[in-house]
Parts: C-alpha cells; sequence; structure tokens
C-alpha cells in the first residue's frame, strides 16, 4: 500500500487559538477549526513524514488512540482538508514550498 | 452562530488580539478632502523593523492582519512586507487606491494569496472622484487597477465615504461595483483631522441623507429590521462592551505607537521600545480600555439604544472621553429608528426641534 504525504497549501492563513488551529484559504474562504487531534496532524504535515508515521508516532502517543481508529479519522480528515485545497495530498514526498515561491490558486 | 463569531468569542474570552491593522506609512499621492491624516513622513519603521513587528504579531495570535495606510505602495518594500506576513500564514487584507497597482502589482498579491484588496472610490464619475482624491487621473488608474485585479481572481471590495460632496453619486457609484464584479462598502463616517482639526466634519452628510441611506434596500436589506425600536436593554446589554477595540483588535501606526484602533488616537505604547505583547496585556491604557463594560458609560448605559447602536469609544473619546456618547452614532442611532438617544435627549438635540409636551387636557 503506497504512502500518503501531506503538506499545508502556501495559500492559506493559520494560527493557533486556545490550542485549536484556525485555517482559512485564501482561495475560497472557506474557514475551519481544528481540533486537537486535527491540529497535530495539521503540525505534522511537512511534506517529507508519511501519514502513517503521523498517525502513530503523534496521534497515538498523545491521544491514546487505537491506531486503526486513528488512522480512519486522520483519512478522513486529511481527505476533507485535501477537498478545499488546504492540505497537499500525494504518494510522493512534496516540496516545501512557502506563499508567492510557487504558482497556487 | 458563524464559525467566525465562535472564533471572536474565543478571542475575547483569552485576550487574543485576533485584528490588527497597521499603517505602514501615512505618505500618498492623493489628497483626499475627507483625510484625516498627516502625510509628511515622520520617522517610519524599517523594513527590518516592520517584519520584527509582524513575527511578534504572529506569536501573539494575531490572525487577521490589515496593511494600510497613507498609501502602502508608497513604499518600495510594501510587497516584500506582505511576503513576509504570509510566510507567517496571516490572512492579509490591503486597504489601496490602487492607483499604482499595475499587472505585476496584482499578480504577485494573488501569488502571495492575499485575502482581499479594498479599494477606495467615491464616484462613478472620473471627475467627481478625481475633485475628492486632487489627483487628476486618478479615478481612471483606480477603475483599472480593479480589473487587474479581478483578472488575478483576487477579491476585490469598492469602499466608498459618502459625504456632502458625493452623495448624489452611491448609486452610480454601487453600480460601478457591480459592473467591475465587486463587493461594495459603504461607509458615511467622517472623522476629525490626527492633529484635532475638526474642519473636515463639514463634509458629514446631514440627518436628512443619513435617513435617506437607512430607507435603501440596497444597502440595508429589510428596512423594517435594519429601522426596527430597539430591544429592551437588560443586564446582558449592561454586562457587554462596545467594540472589539482593545479586546481583539488594535491599531499600529507607521512610527510603532500602539492604540486600541484607529479610529481611537490614546497612545499605549510604542513596539520600538516594547514589546508587543507587553502593550497588549500590561499597558494601562490598554487594560483601562478594556475595563469599560456598557454600564460603566455614565449616559449611554441609560440610553434605549445600548444594546444595537454603533457607539464608537475612539470618536467619544475625541470628543471628550471614552466613557462618553459618540454624537455621530447617537444621530445614526436616531435617524435609524426615529429614537432618540439619551445623549440627544440630554442635549435637546433630537428632531431639530422641542420635543412634544403632553399637556393637560382642558375641560
Amino acid at each position: 500500500m503506497p504512502e500518503t504525504y501531506i503538506a499545508r497549501s502556501p495559500s492559506i492563513a493559520a494560527r493557533l487559538l486556545g490550542g485549536e488551529m484556525m485555517v482559512m484559504s485564501a482561495v475560497d474562504s472557506t474557514f475551519f477549526t481544528l481540533n486537537e487531534v486535527a491540529t497535530v496532524i495539521w503540525q505534522s504535515a511537512d511534506g517529507q513524514t508519511p501519514l502513517s508515521q503521523i498517525v502513530v508516532h503523534k496521534v497515538c502517543q498523545e491521544f491514546e488512540v487505537a491506531p486503526d481508529d486513528a488512522r480512519a479519522d486522520a483519512e478522513h480528515f486529511v481527505h476533507e482538508l485535501s477537498q478545499h485545497g488546504i492540505l497537499l495530498v500525494s504518494d510522493q514526498p512534496i516540496p516545501a514550498t512557502t506563499p508567492g515561491t510557487a504558482e497556487h490558486k | 452562530m458563524s464559525l467566525l463569531a465562535e472564533m471572536n468569542e474565543r478571542a475575547f474570552d483569552l485576550g487574543i488580539p485576533l485584528t490588527v491593522h497597521i499603517d505602514v506609512t501615512y505618505r500618498c499621492n492623493e489628497r483626499c478632502v475627507h483625510c484625516y491624516l498627516d502625510h509628511d513622513d515622520k520617522g517610519e519603521m524599517t523594513t527590518q523593523e516592520i517584519k520584527n513587528v509582524l513575527d511578534q504579531l504572529a506569536d501573539a495570535g494575531v490572525f487577521f492582519l490589515v496593511f494600510s495606510g497613507g498609501e502602502v505602495f508608497m513604499r518600495r518594500d510594501f510587497l516584500e512586507l506582505v511576503e513576509h506576513a504570509r510566510k507567517l500564514q496571516f490572512n492579509v487584507k490591503v486597504k489601496t487606491n490602487g492607483v499604482m497597482i499595475h499587472e505585476a502589482e496584482a499578480r504577485r498579491m494573488r501569488e502571495l494569496g492575499v485575502e482581499q484588496v479594498q479599494l477606495s472610490v467615491y464616484s462613478h464619475r472620473p471627475e467627481v472622484h478625481d475633485a475628492i482624491t486632487k489627483l487628476p487621473g486618478s479615478f481612471k488608474r483606480t477603475v483599472d487597477s480593479i480589473r487587474f485585479l479581478r483578472s488575478q481572481g483576487l477579491k476585490v471590495t469598492l469602499s466608498n465615504v459618502l459625504m456632502t460632496v458625493n452623495r448624489h453619486d452611491q448609486q452610480g457609484t454601487h453600480a460601478l461595483a457591480k459592473e467591475l464584479g465587486v463587493s461594495y462598502t459603504l461607509d458615511p463616517t467622517v472623522t476629525p483631522k490626527m492633529d484635532g482639526d475638526t474642519s473636515i466634519l463639514n463634509l458629514r452628510l446631514d440627518s436628512d441623507h443619513l435617513e435617506v441611506l437607512f430607507q435603501d434596500t440596497t444597502l440595508v436589506g429589510d428596512v423594517d429590521e435594519y429601522c426596527k425600536p430597539p430591544d429592551p436593554v437588560d443586564d446582558n446589554v449592561l454586562e457587554g462592551y462596545s467594540c472589539s477595540a482593545g479586546h481583539t483588535a488594535c491599531y499600529i501606526s507607521p512610527y510603532g505607537d500602539v492604540f486600541p484602533c484607529v479610529q481611537f488616537p490614546l497612545p499605549t505604547g510604542n513596539v520600538r521600545r516594547q514589546k508587543f505583547s507587553d502593550i497588549w496585556y500590561h499597558s494601562p491604557q490598554m487594560e483601562e480600555v478594556r475595563s469599560i463594560k456598557v454600564k460603566d458609560l455614565p449616559v449611554c448605559s441609560t440610553c434605549t439604544h445600548a444594546g444595537s447602536c454603533s457607539r464608537c469609544p475612539g470618536l467619544a473619546y475625541m470628543e471628550g472621553s471614552m466613557r462618553g456618547p459618540s454624537t455621530t452614532d447617537c444621530e445614526k442611532s436616531f435617524h435609524r429608528t426615529g429614537i432618540p438617544s439619551a445623549n440627544m435627549l440630554r442635549k435637546g438635540m433630537a428632531a431639530g426641534g422641542p420635543l412634544v409636551q403632553i399637556l393637560p387636557i382642558t375641560v
């Protein structure tokens, strides 16, 4: 089964507010707040660490959840945010980008 | 409650400055008749100083960052500042007259992920707009820039300050915004100049024109709802606050001075000498602003409009007391609902004449 790599889109605005991440897309102004688990996944989305490792080493360790449940939740979360262009998803490591260094809509 | 409103409430409870408005310069290539600024450069922060401030704002939890001026593009480093802000993942809004925005600037702002650009347009007629900005050709250049920005897919808002000198053009300007495919905002607020000069207040709309605005469904939506009498004032209202100034928002001048709001000229500190967080959390002035609840306002706490008034504590401060009424907001409440405010009754200002007295019936 291929690995999934995730990276934060350079088109977003984000800030931690009282332990929860606020994220807004500059593309369609969609606004999200992420719970603590989703925030950990978001903060770990460096484009280089496979999602499976994020789940095992971050989510399961910090929140004491079963790996299968955590993985299913993480995949659902990644899918939802990728639909809004907020997370970039690939089966290959994703090079780091910052706003203005790459074309993004 | 919307997600954004929830976040505002949360930031309020946590004391986080969710929104900061920073003027990067007071210099401008226009000389608008209603402008409150002194356009001389009295020692703007350098590129590095502003970047350092932005770093501190990100650490403090600021999410919404508004770049304004003066004219922001008078600074050659403006897009470098935007780039730095976006690397820090701020939601960036830019206020500009657009005169210096061409295709390249519009493209760069889109690449950087600017959320929204707001441009000032005072009329759909070039001669009226140019007379207000005192810059010949400015209407064409601003409208051209709106087209450049729209062609890049950026969200654009056309902002109109309605005054005595352009009041006839409100509908035409609104139609222009529609034609350009951009949002439209209208504000009839004219504030005194920074040095206290109140001569420009003559440009404020008079009561008849305000009432016409408040009856315009294209501006206010449901007129009956918008103009309905205020709900009774209860403890929730009295325990509340006037606005977000000093609670979840503040303003930073090009010289590093920090104020509760761009319309609230109460100095609270300077980021060239102090850390932003020290000013935000510990400035006695900021703490005083934050401490004032509606129940602490001697006149406004007795007013029937207390729960629905747009009372601006900054305008009240400019009138003499941050705990006092803001007369211009009293007038708006009155002309919106037909019900005089406590301040107007106190001063005998309502409806331009004496109130009707109940007289004994002669039998």
